[in-house]
């Protein structure tokens, strides 16, 4: 009896899931498959021919191959701020579960500042141009780094305190220098939170739409989120080119997803559960 | 240990745990957040053209909760934030219940559920600018199947910001649910053990032991959820731009738009009320989900 009920529940839920969750991403996928003039009817309705390449062809082409430009300046701001966050929040995250002292709690109370203001825009715009930095990928990168940092440092700090201070004070007495205590003996120890580091991060810094709008402007410095509004108009809308690009920048994140399932979910709850 | 090791190890602790390694964070954070945000408590005070800044006092925020539409943006933000994250609990701590259950199919409904949190916010806008269209979107057109006229979920004044809450809901249930999950399988078997013996009803087992006992995940989704929705600028952006009308704006489509007509004083008193907005909001609000239960 139970039995039937959770298969007659299993099947309700993923009738219900499939309608509110998967129909949107199919009729995403059925878009770009199809020509201009189907696509402008905007319905759940089977292409009249195959046109993904085309669309893709023409997506990529866009104003002068903005695409191309876009993917290469996106992967570089992700992978350069991940770099960088990855190093530097474990260094603080190192530290700060290691040594206490009276700033720890400044420290705490500015990390969680960092999670909750909003970023200053226009001030941090008129610093940006001061430092020569405004509208340039470095500029990018080191915002990207700055907002960031307090969510990764959390994440290191919670699990560089699992690993026992023995270890750093074994190694030292085997000789390690100090240095190479935390880059040899300790960072190699955080891989597992690291993967999940590199992979929450650069899920969001790929898929950050507003500070790129507010701190990289131009055309030369676009990235993925902007391209979406190449085939926007007033008047007329590419809807096929819309929903081909659309396909084009899930892609990144459905090859990470179905990768590292796990560490997202794993990353994205950290601190849920202890209370 | 004698009292001549003591200072020695103390200073090799030190260098083992160098001050220095606060440094390049220390000074990116400094530069690039704390400085602007510093900045921004005394340039939202004046009339700003970026080269040349005039004190102008309190007139910006005066102007603030003068003009009607920015007081509507200010609304809006405490509405959209209240929709979102008041779904976003109910919702994903129902899924979650499902998803630890005995249920056929929990591989795929997990990640049908939380896939939407990986994808771009914008492209989701768009897609459901879409299908949210009253005439020719599918939405409505599966509505009219079963004889419902739909409504004009963006175009309708009264309707645009909730439908723009629900599309946020759409796509953030399933973090809300993941955290649910963790808070509800980290909840003792002897709880449910001990209310079974006692006789309790499945309603009562919810109301007495699963909803007090997930507390931390439920403070967890309400805090993150509620400044994220306080914070909504590009799901706003990609779906209405704040209309029509301002019926949509929030403070942080108020700050873009201050900043694209080039009123950087105005902009960057939007920004200290955000700010103030989400402080004196939040800090409550944490404290208050956050306090020592009485029943341990």
């Amino acid at each position: 009896m139970k039995q039937r009920t959770s298969i007659i529940g299993g099947f309700a839920a993923i009738a219900a899931t499939f309608v509110v969750f998967v129909i949107p991403f199919l009729f995403i996928i059925l878009m770009a498959f199809k020509d201009r003039q189907q696509s402008a009817l905007r319905d759940f309705s089977w292409p009249n021919g195959f046109h993904l390449f085309d669309n893709i062809f023409e997506v990529v082409k866009t104003r002068n191959w903005m695409m191309i430009t876009a993917f290469i300046n996106s992967t570089l701001i992700t992978v350069v701020s991940v770099t960088l966050l990855i190093v530097f929040a474990a260094m603080v995250g190192f530290v700060l579960a290691r040594r206490k002292t009276r700033f720890n709690g400044l420290i705490e109370f500015l990390i969680l500042a960092g999670l909750m203001i909003p970023p200053a825009v226009v001030p941090t715009i008129w610093l940006l141009q001061g430092l020569k930095l405004f509208g340039t990928l470095h500029g990018m990168i080191l915002i990207e780094v700055a907002y960031n940092l307090p969510f990764s440092i959390i994440l290191y700090r919670a699990f560089i305190a699992t690993i026992p201070r023995e270890l750093d004070e074994a190694a030292v007495i085997d000789g390690a220098r100090p240095l190479d205590v935390f880059f040899r003996i300790v960072l190699p120890l955080l891989w597992p939170v690291t993967v999940t580091n590199i992979v929450v991060q650069s899920v969001g810094i790929f898929n950050d739409f507003t500070n790129p709008l507010y701190y990289l402007p131009g055309n030369g410095n676009a990235t993925v989120q902007l391209t979406l509004y190449n085939f926007q108009s007033q008047f007329s809308t590419a809807y096929n080119l819309l929903f081909t690009n659309i396909l084009l920048i899930t892609i990144p994140p459905l090859i990470v997803f179905l990768f590292f399932n796990r560490q997202i979910v794993a990353g994205m709850t950290a601190g849920a559960v202890k209370g | 240990m004698t009292a001549a090791a003591a200072p020695a190890l103390k200073a090799q602790r030190r260098s083992l745990y160098p001050s220095w390694f606060y440094a390049p964070a220390a000074v990116i954070y400094a530069v690039l957040f704390l400085a602007p945000t510093f900045a921004s408590l005394y340039f939202s005070l004046t009339r700003w053209s970026l080269s040349s800044a005039v004190f102008i006092g309190f007139e910006n925020f005066a102007q603030f909760f003068r003009e009607p539409f920015l007081i509507q943006g200010l609304v809006n933000t405490v509405v959209y934030a209240a929709i979102s994250s008041g779904l976003k609990v109910v919702l994903g701590m129902l899924l979650a219940l499902m998803l630890t259950s005995q249920i056929m199919g929990r591989g795929y409904l997990r990640s049908v559920i939380f896939f939407p949190v990986l994808v771009s916010t914008v492209g989701v806008g768009m897609t459901f600018t879409v299908l949210m269209h009253p005439t020719n979107g599918m939405i409505n057109e599966a509505l009219s199947l079963i004889g419902i006229k739909g409504p004009g979920w963006l175009v309708d004044p009264k309707l645009a910001l909730f439908s723009v809450a629900l599309v946020d809901v759409w796509k953030g249930v399933g973090l809300a649910t993941v955290i649910y999950i963790a808070g509800l399988v980290a909840i003792p078997k002897d709880y449910y053990e001990a209310a079974r013996i006692d006789g309790a009803t499945p309603l009562q087992n919810f109301f007495y032991v699963t909803l007090p006992l997930s507390r931390p995940a439920t403070a967890t989704v309400i805090t993150l959820s509620f400044i994220g929705g306080l914070r909504t600028f590009d799901l706003i952006w990609a779906m209405t731009k704040g209309g029509p009308g301002f019926a949509s704006d929030t403070v942080a489509s108020v700050i873009y738009k201050q900043y694209q007509a080039g009123f950087y004083g105005l902009s960057t008193a939007g920004n200290v009320v955000l700010f103030i907005l989400i402080a004196v909001l939040v800090v409550p609000l944490t404290m208050f989900l956050n306090r020592k239960q009485g029943f341990e």
